[in-house]
């Protein structure tokens, strides 16, 4: 047996009623190779490992995999996984988001989560589209382009939801796509390891929804798409603006470290109970 | 001790084994966040005030599912924000306690001043059909009481237990008195016992709960807000949702016994009996004891279990009652369910206020002479 398929054996749920959600070619598959690669090479113990997610084709992902999984409420998936590594710090909790879930019903969950630094690793699989419910418009629809609410064309601005990350204080923040499959298995494990709150954004593509009515094609010629247009950010520090534009930066955006949640805690406990014991 | 109503939640809770409460700053609720923030981290437990009341529900069910007892507390507005992760701790069957001290409302409404207008939202503010548990409590010792209630039987049904407390009781303080030798029993929700692959977390047991495996503990399985089937994987099949919600129902209605609780006060061989719940039952009481020295038979049930509604009780005191006034701070929440199991059999009285001020025992009284 070759060994991805070892791998597929070894974490998906034999008993789950397969086939899955998903339509065939979405970039969610890929992103959960990953996912599973990353987890396998860092050697995390299954019962130790709590996938999390919010509603969405992204948030269906965890059903499928042999772990403590959690399909929470649209959006709130990063408050659940605050209770459950507050409540035993000793799990693995991993995120999973789609865009919409993550920064548009999310936003605030997510800004707050960053800024507390509580030791997650939240992953978006950003698809620029609400695909579960059919292709309307996310706040990662770039300027112009048309989704099921926006026939006419978009009109709003999209998030940057990793430089959102950045400045809402995450420690460390990682952007990849889907085509790059390398890249995103190095920054999925670079974020497992580090403590504190680590972002994973996936530039993913929605084919069906999001491809179909802005004529991209399809699955192939999207993830083509991907490839031309991604830049390094290391490269990116050597190109002009007018250059940047439009392109995406893959790759470490930041790498820092900032005082993390539990640890602080750890000593407000000791603070209480010294000053229970004054009385 | 003299005690704040909000205080002897927070003691409750701790004394109940809670560990972890996340919550958002509101009136008339904001002392219970504040005691534990200070208690909590004493005992190794954990608060965290959370960006929002979504958060705060998120954060507890998440911390319930880890396996510690989690707690959040709110008023009105944070009540209403909650209601979506309500459901889900519903539908996963995730214990957890929930107090609300209610605001008179509307909206931000009246922050500081006591009503009882949240007692159907307690109810019903969650969609889809479900059951749930509501408490109430009248005096600070009750408070603690319930609260320590409020977690039992959250544990032992696997639901989320709402805590509807009027603002006077939170804010009043009283002499409570603790016993050394107190005997309170604590119930832990039971675990699975058999091997981790035998285990199916949401199959069918006599009681209608099945045993919670915590997250950690070696148990994997998933949980989901979406219909499931015995496994906990997503079903849309007719054949597996149908069992499913039906067991959810069963699970509390073949309960009642242990989930309800009132008080009977001077009702054996009442004509007339008030049915009252929070500070409006100490009121009523008040009045019945005016009442029986003028020489009226009268009497008083206190509703300390609001949801499910005690028919049973209200049966009883329907065996000698030809009239029962039920004395509210809204428009009449609690007297349409009275209505409802009366069925005409006796004469139902309401006494209706909304303007921020309590019910007192003369008005009681005057409404109950108009009646004689
Ligand atoms: C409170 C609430 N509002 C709306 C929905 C409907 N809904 C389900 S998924 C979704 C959007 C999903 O888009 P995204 O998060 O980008 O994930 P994707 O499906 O693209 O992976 C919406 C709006 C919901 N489930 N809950
Ligand atoms: S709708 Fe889009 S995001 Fe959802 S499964 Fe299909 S391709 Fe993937």
């Amino acid at each position: 047996m070759p060994e991805i398929t070892k791998l597929i054996h070894h974490y998906l749920r034999h008993d789950k009623k397969f086939p899955h959600v998903w339509c065939p070619g979405c970039g969610i598959g890929i992103f959960l190779g990953a996912l599973i690669r990353a987890i396998d090479r860092i050697g995390y113990e299954k019962d130790e490992v709590v996938l999390v997610s919010g509603i969405g084709c992204s948030g269906r992902l965890p059903v499928y995999v042999d772990f403590n999984t959690l399909h929470t409420t649209h959006g709130r998936a990063l408050t659940f996984a605050t209770g459950i590594k507050l409540a035993n710090p000793n799990l693995k909790v991993i995120v999973i988001m789609g865009d919409g879930d993550a920064v548009a019903i999310g936003g605030n969950h997510f800004i707050h989560a960053a800024r507390r630094n509580i030791d997650l690793t939240a992953i978006i699989i950003n698809n620029s589209i609400y695909g579960m419910t059919g292709g309307q418009s996310s706040p990662t629809t770039p300027y112009g382009m048309r989704s099921t609410t926006t026939v006419y064309s978009n009109i709003e601005q999209s998030f940057k939801i990793s430089e959102l990350a950045v400045t809402a204080g995450a420690v460390f923040v990682g952007r990849g796509t889907v085509y790059h499959a390398k890249l995103l298995d190095s920054l999925m494990e670079k974020a497992f390891l580090k403590r504190g709150f680590s972002v994973v954004e996936v530039i993913s593509h929605c084919h069906t929804q999001y491809g179909r009515q802005n004529r991209l094609g399809s699955a192939v010629e999207m993830m083509k798409w991907q490839r031309d247009n991604a830049i390094p950010v290391e490269k990116s520090l050597k190109m002009r603006p007018e250059e940047l534009e439009g392109k995406i930066l893959i790759g470490v955006l930041v790498d820092r470290e900032l005082p993390i949640y539990q640890e602080e805690y750890e000593k407000i406990r000791e603070r209480a109970k010294a000053s229970a014991e004054r009385g | 001790m003299l005690l704040q109503g909000n205080e002897a939640i927070a003691e409750g809770a701790l004394r109940a084994g809670c560990r972890f409460f996340a919550g958002y700053p509101i009136t008339p609720a904001t002392e219970i966040s504040e005691v534990l923030s200070v208690r909590l981290p004493q005992v190794d437990g954990t608060f965290i005030q959370m960006e929002d009341e979504i958060a705060s529900l998120g954060a507890v069910i998440g911390a319930s599912l880890a396996g510690v007892k989690a707690m959040t507390a709110t008023s009105g507005p944070g009540f209403s924000l909650m209601q979506e992760n309500l459901g889900f701790a519903i539908i996963a069957e995730i214990p957890c306690v929930i107090v609300n001290v209610m605001r008179g409302g509307p909206s931000t409404g009246l922050p500081t001043f006591p009503a009882q207008g949240d007692v159907m939202q307690a109810r019903w503010g969650t969609h889809g059909d479900h059951p749930i548990i509501v408490l109430s409590a009248s005096t600070v010792r009750e408070c603690y009481d319930m609260t320590i209630r409020a977690f039992n039987l959250s544990e032992r049904f696997r639901i989320p237990v709402i805590l509807l407390i009027d603002e006077v009781v939170a804010h009043m303080r009283e002499k409570v008195i603790f016993f050394e030798d107190e005997k309170i029993e604590i119930f832990n929700r039971i675990k699975p016992t058999m091997p981790p692959e035998w285990y199916i977390p949401y199959e069918d047991t006599p009681s209608g709960v099945p045993p919670m495996a915590n997250f950690g503990e070696g148990y994997r399985y998933h949980v989901t807000g979406l219909t499931h089937d015995i496994r906990g994987f997503p079903t849309s099949r007719p054949d597996e949702i149908g069992p499913f919600i039906a067991r959810l129902h069963r699970k509390i209605s073949s309960h009642f016994s242990e989930i309800q609780m009132a008080e009977f006060f001077l009702t054996d061989d009442a004509e007339m009996t008030i049915i009252a719940y929070g500070c409006v039952a100490r009121s009523a009481r008040r009045a019945v004891i005016e009442a029986r020295e003028k020489g009226h038979r009268v009497g008083l049930l206190k509703l300390m279990t609001l949801w499910p509604f005690m028919r049973n009780a209200v049966e009883r005191v329907l065996q000698t009652a030809k009239v029962l006034l039920v004395p509210e701070m809204n428009m009449g929440q609690i007297s349409r369910e009275v209505k409802r199991v009366n069925q005409g059999v006796a004469k139902v009285l309401t006494l209706n206020k909304v303007d921020g001020t309590i019910i007192t025992p003369s008005e009681i009284l005057s409404r109950l002479e108009e009646a004689l």
